[in-house]
């Protein structure tokens, strides 16, 4: 085992992901707006709602084209950084992949194409029925990247196959119906929303500010001020779902994120603000809601979360257990399995604690023959980072509640009163533009840096995951995408600033 | 019926669709990457760059995807492969991913701002972005003949001895070659269907030498071929037994890549038909029948490729490590169930996918010109 080689895996594909989810939520959201928009134009035959969905999609061209490039590097670092996971799940975790490529994909960059390119090769309503495709085919994008990404967190339609050393695929509806899938799904596209409102949202005002453009401005103002009220409160609902599923399905993740070392009396309290010290598991100046947690995390006042010192005693059961069942794989990999059928057997209905064994791998190649202490060490390893995952998650929900002040404030003096002289909610508007990334890559973070030190929970250690590449390699890569990434970064950057600065007006030829 | 959707035709079919995949792949976005590949050499002014770029600039994108889709088809229907294959050629992909990434920020940002300097960075870039795809692609598929050292242990984990230098071999490089010339043919055919005038010229003399080059290298790779050696399994097959690569034996022998012509002489007809689009390319180029010239080359791709999967079946991909642990259509697929799945979703979505793409095209048709690039300079690449 090489700790650097994993390490700066783990560290490409971070960064890699964190700069594909710059691009990614607001492609979601800002098609859905332009067929919003482009529905307006076709229904009142207004010219200004046409230059609308245009200027727009001028800028969402920029910004998909980023998408397009971070994205491919996602789909082929599984097999080039990641080949035992490719190897060990490719079976289930593939089919989402490859079908996400085959229905959405292949949609939305068909047809972004001819929304570009189109205007004037089609009629209104084809052209309208072309943007709502590509918005169609972004959304189910979405949904078969987040199925692919729920199984990880809630393996579930899975069985393991000793004689093919992986797991296979056992029931495609389960997890295509997996509810951790589904609640993430909804979550996320509301959230893609969110930025792509904010997005709208805040360039408008900045026009409004600068007193340009004021027409579309104002019109556009309009839509993100009703499409952000919508999408940010269901990012709250949705994201409650996501927090209910957790609560059954990752309960370690939920303990870690609420900073709850011990088993409390149902229903829990919910940690407003604490320092956790995670060397002493205690939590140091805490502030408490009561109830709360047990509230929304179990929907009863009598289920009890178990907390994280008892989650540690469960995996550390988990890791004894799994060990039998580790040296049974083992015999009969080596052939020296006295009964080959009968075993290959068992472990298909006895597989489930054979990944807890596998924890130990960090320690000792020869797992068998592990002591308790490093049992002991091991079972440890499974709380993940307490402190960072208590405050991303805290700041990601305040960010959430901010957003839906923000949106109503908005609905109300600018679609109710026609109000667009308020200059300092102008003013905030515009300066909240980054807060919805910042939100987005937050509950990214939380939701696979919760997932430590797994990447399938309780099947596959991460650490075991990676290739067999050299240290060379990696770092080669690692710095020439942080290099690439950067560059193209400042690129878009400057494109969206000069194309926002240039104006609708300028950019449609108008005046 | 249902019979015949058995583990091991089940295997076969998703050798073909992963071979279809490919084709698509290369018929599709290697037009792309054609024009990426002429657009320095065919288009002097920058208008006459825009009129290339904007040839494809509509489509490019939805290409693309056919190379997505064949990573995301071979990650489901073949995980022992893509985890072999990606890790293994490790610098190979990482520079493939680097091009690609160039791809659609060059087409997209290039014509964005007005500065000579800027515009002929993008353009630069996106040369190497055809260039580099095509030459590592065709490397790769050389470096199949060969086989790659690579092995496994009790466990399945991958064991990896590739090194980058050690695939470049004669035979790979001139694979490598083909690629280029192959894909940039397909690319000009493409433009001669969509450019008029002094472009149309230019492509006209390149059409000239580019399909007896493909021709050429293509012979020098079959002879190549049936000097070097190849690979035969000598235990007994086992076409619906689990995906385990370690339980069968292998064995090297001197021109066995070329056995499965002689055993099964109908598959000769696709290296014929390699050869013969090639030919039939020259002709209807020369007689501006360009639809025709495009789809004459794009058989000839067809052509190739299969005849470079047929010459290795029923390997996809030889350990040189370890011969008994090479990747076979027998022993390195998915589940069962899984390829179930996956058929589902194919035979679903595939027309479509096909349908689409072809009304695309439908309302995209007709030349791209001076004209058009001046009337709408602020929206077009």
């Amino acid at each position: 085992m090489n700790l650097d080689i994993i390490e700066a895996s783990r560290l490409q594909f971070a960064i890699t992901a964190f700069y594909h989810f710059l691009f990614v939520p607001l492609t979601l959201g800002l098609s859905i707006m332009l067929g919003i928009m482009e529905s307006v134009y076709v229904m009142t035959n207004r010219q200004i709602w046409r230059d609308i969905t245009k200027f727009w999609g001028k800028l969402f061209a920029i910004n998909f084209a980023m998408g397009v490039a971070t994205g491919i590097t996602m789909e082929f670092q599984f097999g080039t950084n990641w080949a035992y996971y490719s190897h060990f799940v490719g079976d289930i975790f593939g089919v989402p992949l490859a079908i996400e490529g085959l229905m959405a994909f292949f949609l939305e960059s068909t047809f972004v194409g001819l929304f570009l390119f189109g205007w004037n090769k089609l009629s209104k309503i084809k052209h309208l029925m072309v943007t709502w495709l590509m918005a169609i085919g972004t959304n189910l994008s979405a949904l078969w990247i987040l199925i692919a990404n729920g199984w990880m967190q809630n393996p579930i339609g899975a069985k393991f196959n000793a004689e093919t050393m992986r797991m296979e695929l056992d029931s495609f509806q389960k997890i295509f119906f997996n509810d951790v899938a589904q609640a993430k799904f909804v979550h996320t596209i509301s959230a893609g929303y969110v930025t792509g409102a904010m997005f709208v949202l805040s360039i408008s005002c900045y026009y409004l500010l600068k007193k340009s453009n004021l027409e579309i401005a104002k019109r556009s103002l309009i839509i993100a001020s009703a499409f952000g009220l919508l999408s940010a409160s269901s990012v709250i609902v949705l994201g409650d779902e996501s927090g209910y599923s957790t609560a059954h399905s990752q309960k370690m993740k939920l303990s870690a994120m609420e900073g709850m070392w011990e088993t409390h009396k149902a229903p829990a309290p919910f940690t407003l603000f604490a320092i956790p010290d995670e060397k002493n598991q205690i939590n140091n100046y805490e502030i408490q809601i009561p109830y709360a947690l047990g509230l929304i995390a179990t929907r009863s006042i009598n289920k009890e979360i178990p907390g994280i010192k008892d989650l540690v005693k469960i995996s550390e059961n988990r890791i004894i257990n799994g060990l039998n069942q580790y040296k049974i794989l083992k015999n009969l990999r080596e052939n020296k399995s006295t009964n080959p059928v009968e075993d290959k057997k068992y472990l298909t209905e006895n597989f489930q604690d054979i990944g807890y064994a596998l924890l130990l791998k960090k320690y000792r190649p020869d797992i068998e023959n592990a002591s308790s202490q490093e049992i002991t060490k091991a079972s440890l390893d499974t709380i993940p980072n307490v402190t960072p995952l208590f405050w991303s998650f805290r700041l990601m929900v305040g960010l959430g509640m901010y957003f839906i002040v923000l949106f109503a404030l908005c609905f109300y003096f600018f679609n109710i009163k026609r109000n667009f002289e308020f200059k300092i909610l102008l003013k905030i508007a515009l300066y909240s533009l980054p807060l919805p990334w910042l939100a987005c890559e937050l509950g990214w973070f939380v939701a696979e840096h919760g997932r430590q030190p797994w990447v399938i929970e309780g099947i596959l250690p991460t650490f075991l995951a990676v290739s067999s590449i050299s240290k060379s390699q990696i770092f080669t890569s690692l710095f020439g995408f942080i290099i690439l990434y950067s560059v193209l970064l400042i690129v878009d950057i400057f494109l969206m600033t000069k194309y926002i600065k240039m104006g609708p007006d300028k950019i449609l030829n108008k005046n | 019926m249902i019979e015949f959707f058995d583990y091991e035709n089940l295997r076969i079919i998703w050798w073909i669709l992963l071979g279809i995949l490919l084709i698509g792949f290369a018929i599709m976005d290697g037009f792309d990457l054609g024009t990426a590949i002429l657009l320095p050499f065919i288009a002097k002014t920058d208008i006459e760059r825009r009129i290339l770029l904007n040839s494809v600039g509509p489509v490019w994108d939805g290409n693309q995807v056919w190379f997505i889709l064949g990573g995301g088809a071979i990650f489901a229907a073949w995980p022992l492969v893509y985890a072999v294959s990606f890790s293994g050629f490790y610098f190979a992909m990482f520079l493939i991913l680097i091009a690609l990434i160039l791809r659609p920020v060059g087409f997209d940002y290039r014509s964005k701002v007005n500065n000579k300097n800027w515009r002929n960075f993008w353009d630069y870039s996106l040369f190497i972005s055809g260039l580099v795809p095509s030459l590592v692609f065709g490397v790769a598929i050389g470096n199949i003949f060969h086989g790659v050292k690579f092995d496994f242990n009790e466990m399945m984990m991958i064991k990896n001895e590739i090194r980058f230098f050690e695939l470049f071999t004669p035979l790979s490089l001139i694979c490598g070659l083909l690629s280029i010339t192959l894909l940039t043919t397909q690319g000009a055919c493409f433009l001669a269907i969509k450019t008029d005038k002094i472009i149309y010229q230019r492509i006209k003399k390149v059409l000239k030498f580019l399909p007896i080059l493909n021709i050429i290298f293509y012979a020098i790779g079959g002879l190549i071929l049936a000097k070097i050696s190849g690979y035969i399994i000598s235990s007994p097959i086992i076409g619906s037994g689990e995906s385990n690569p370690l339980a069968k034996k292998v064995i090297i022998e001197n021109g066995a890549w070329l056995k499965n012509y002689q055993n099964y002489k109908w598959m000769i007809i696709a290296p014929i038909l390699g050869f013969a689009g090639q030919f039939l390319t020259i002709i209807f180029s020369f007689y501006k029948q360009d639809l025709k010239a495009f789809i004459a080359n794009s058989l000839s791709i067809f052509g190739i490729i299969s005849s470079v999967g047929l010459s290795v079946f029923p390997f996809i991909l030889p350990s040189s490590l370890n011969p008994n642990a090479s990747l076979t259509v027998w022993d390195a697929s998915s589940s069962y169930q899984t390829l179930v799945v996956m058929l589902i979703a194919t035979i679903i979505f595939l027309p479509i996918v096909l349908a689409y793409t072809s009304f695309v095209f439908a309302v995209l048709r007709g030349k791209v010109t001076e004209k058009n690039i001046e009337q709408d300079s602020n929206f077009l690449y």
